[in-house]
């Protein structure tokens, strides 16, 4: 009686302290979840600007200036173009 | 020991009977006390403990909700929210060295007079700025300045300026819509903040999540029908027109002829919508929908349509139009110039108001009312836009003679471009009234059949006949394409009468062979010396079609050169 006793007695310190354990690798692993949450609403935040800047890049506005200013290109005229028929390849 | 104590016992004086029982009474009613007043504590006036004891471990969190984005029908986005800090200070309890303001000032980009200013405004709340950037706000924190604080919010941008401004509309305090799509989808676009509970550690990290108080809800993205590359296109060469004709306002609208989706939908004048200050309302409007004209010859193939289909005439059937004026009743009509005998197609093509008042005169009212009516004329678009109007096209019954001549070629009726720009639809395709939408479709979308087949395609030959030589619009013509249009130069009416003021319009589809693209450009009030819309709106048609049809990669359905330089083409003017 004595034996089954203190055998009992072992097994419940032990699930209280893995009890205690796992509830703190809980809140270690929860602390984590949040940051890693933080951290991913600040790449969306990123993702965002980034966005914003790129479509600011890429305004037609400033491709045009660009294609005509500085790399000279100009359209030709159209006694200068020639259509290639592409049903006949 | 035992007589000791004896002696004791006998010298100590009785005490009195009932001290003993009165002590013990007094201290059990004072436990009872205790005990009452925790079960009190504990069961019944529990809030305030409760409260003070969670408020050291629980917090609410406020969960944030983006704004959705909208985007074009590339994906390309054309306004998108960004978190951003206003930064507001509690002028009563502002501590700060002359040096700290200085540097508050200087980090705000204010002057320190105004900031100064500002400090003195009221007492308990100023925003001292808005929408900063989230660095700047977090310099200005590190001057730990009392009295001083930030908030989140968020701010919109429009990477598109003022090139999109009258299709998005704009967002107000907030990140609330406040005008064109970001007011009509407002429910779609904008989020709602959720909330939850968490338990927090001593260091104020989440430690755990007790409840979800409300689920946050993200604002969704909108997917527009827009194409941003024609969008700009549209814009530059509509502000080049209405610049060098010193036009008071113009409009340009491409629908795509097979979905009647809007592409693209440029207004001058504009405004940026990044930066509001001082923008004054007029320039705000979406004219191409909100505001209603009378659209002049650009209507004529509509009358001849109603024409065809009541079998009164047909496309070679000849109407004799000298000496160029009509009389009915009191009124005359007047062509721009004598044209005599005309076959129908020249009526068109020519744009001769006699031709068109004669054909109109030939059916009942209410046949050409059906026609207009069905080519949506009068009625609301549905566009979804906010203040969009339907313009007026009057019940047939209270036409007079008079008035069903003069509508014959676009006047006593009025529209918004748009709807004009939708009515060519039933030309474009074989008589189907697309409807259109500012949202990106899936597929073709089909449309009520309005005119039979072949009289749109009997009529979308006369209005490729507008631009060869001898029409009224040989500028449209497109290098490579066939293209198929009607110019519009409307006297435009000011208190009841019309007066030496037009609108130069132009309406056009191509490749006429297989139509893709129909645009509609109005310039309202050109004053450069020019007033024809062959002259003046027919080449901003030109130079975006071609533009477009290019970016679009549509084949081409005619020799690149053949065209003719407009100034060789034998050019017809036109009045209305």
């Amino acid at each position: 009686m004595v034996k089954l006793n203190l055998l009992l007695l072992a097994a419940l310190v032990f699930c209280a302290l893995s009890l205690v354990t796992s509830r703190h690798q809980a809140r270690k692993l929860f602390v984590e979840l949040e940051r890693e949450q933080k951290l991913a609403r600040t790449y969306d935040v990123e993702f965002g600007q980034l966005q914003l800047e790129q479509s600011t890049w890429a305004m037609p506005a400033r491709i045009e200036s660009i294609a005509r200013e500085q790399l000279k290109m100009q359209l030709p005229r159209p006694g200068r173009i020639q259509v290639v028929d592409g049903s006949s390849r | 020991m035992i007589a000791v104590s004896a002696t004791r016992a006998a010298t100590t004086p009785k005490l009195p009977r009932l001290r003993a029982p009165l002590l013990f009474g007094m201290l059990l009613a004072l436990f009872a006390l205790l005990a009452a007043r925790s079960l009190y504590l504990q069961w019944i006036d529990n809030a305030f403990l409760q409260e003070q004891g969670s408020s050291r471990y629980s917090r609410d969190l406020e969960v944030p909700a983006h704004r959705g984005r909208i985007l074009d029908r590339f994906g390309e986005p054309l306004a998108i929210s960004t978190p951003v800090k206003a930064i507001w200070a509690w002028p009563e309890k502002v501590e700060a060295t002359p040096g700290q303001l200085q540097a508050l000032a200087a980090a705000l980009d204010l002057p320190p007079s105004a900031l100064a200013a500002k400090l003195d405004e009221g007492d308990d709340f100023v925003y001292l700025k808005r929408a900063v950037a989230p660095e700047v706000a977090a310099g200005i924190a590190a001057l730990g300045i009392k009295g001083v604080h930030d908030d989140d919010e968020y701010r919109r941008y429009y990477p598109s300026g003022e090139v999109m401004s009258h299709i998005l509309g704009f967002t107000g305090d907030r990140d609330v819509g406040q005008e064109g799509i970001e007011l009509a989808q407002q429910a779609w676009l904008g989020g709602t903040p959720g909330g939850r509970r968490v338990i927090i550690n001593r260091r104020g990290e989440v430690v755990e999540d007790v409840a979800n108080i409300r689920s946050p809800r993200e604002g969704r993205d909108l997917a527009l029908s827009i194409d941003s590359r024609l969008q700009y296109l549209a814009y530059r060469e509509l502000k080049g027109a209405v610049e060098s004709n010193k036009a008071k306002a113009g409009g340009l609208v491409i629908l795509d002829a097979r979905t009647g989706e809007i592409l693209a939908l440029a207004n001058l004048p504009s405004y940026n919508p990044n930066n509001r200050t001082r923008v004054a309302r007029e320039r705000m409007r979406n004219r191409a929908l909100t505001d209603i004209f009378e659209p002049g010859s650009t209507l004529k193939p509509f009358t001849i349509a109603a024409a065809l289909e009541a079998g009164k005439v047909q496309p070679s059937s000849v109407i004799d139009t000298a000496p160029g004026t009509l009389t009915i009743g009191k009124a005359t009509i007047h062509d721009a110039h004598r044209e005599g005998v005309l076959t129908v197609e020249q009526v068109v093509q020519k744009s001769s108001n006699v031709g068109a008042a004669q054909i109109a005169l030939s059916l009942p009212p209410e046949r050409m009312w059906s026609t207009l009516s069905g080519a949506g004329f009068g009625a609301p678009l549905k566009s979804g836009f906010p203040g969009e109007v339907s313009g007026r096209l009057r019940p047939a019954k209270s036409w007079r003679p008079i008035e069903q001549a003069t509508m014959a070629y676009g006047h006593g009726i009025s529209v918004n471009l748009v709807q004009l720009a939708r009515a060519y639809t039933v030309f474009a395709t074989d008589g189907e009234l697309k409807p259109v939408t500012l949202f990106k479709e899936a597929g073709p979308v089909a449309g009520p059949p309005v005119l039979k087949a072949e009289t749109a395609r009997a009529v979308r030959h006369m209005l490729e006949m507008v631009v060869m030589p001898g029409g009224t619009a040989p500028r449209a013509q497109v290098p490579g394409y066939r293209v198929a249009g009607k110019t519009g130069t409307a006297h435009k009416l000011e208190g009841g009468t019309y007066i030496n003021k037009f609108v130069a319009s132009f309406v056009g589809f191509a490749p006429a062979s297989s139509p893709r693209l129909i645009i509609a450009v109005m310039i309202d009030e050109p004053s450069g010396g020019q007033y024809y819309g062959g002259t003046v709106a027919a080449p901003v048609f030109s130079s975006v079609m071609g533009a477009a049809l290019r970016l679009l990669g549509v084949p081409t359905d005619a020799p690149i050169s053949s065209i003719l330089p407009p100034a060789e083409a034998a050019e017809v003017q036109e009045e209305t």
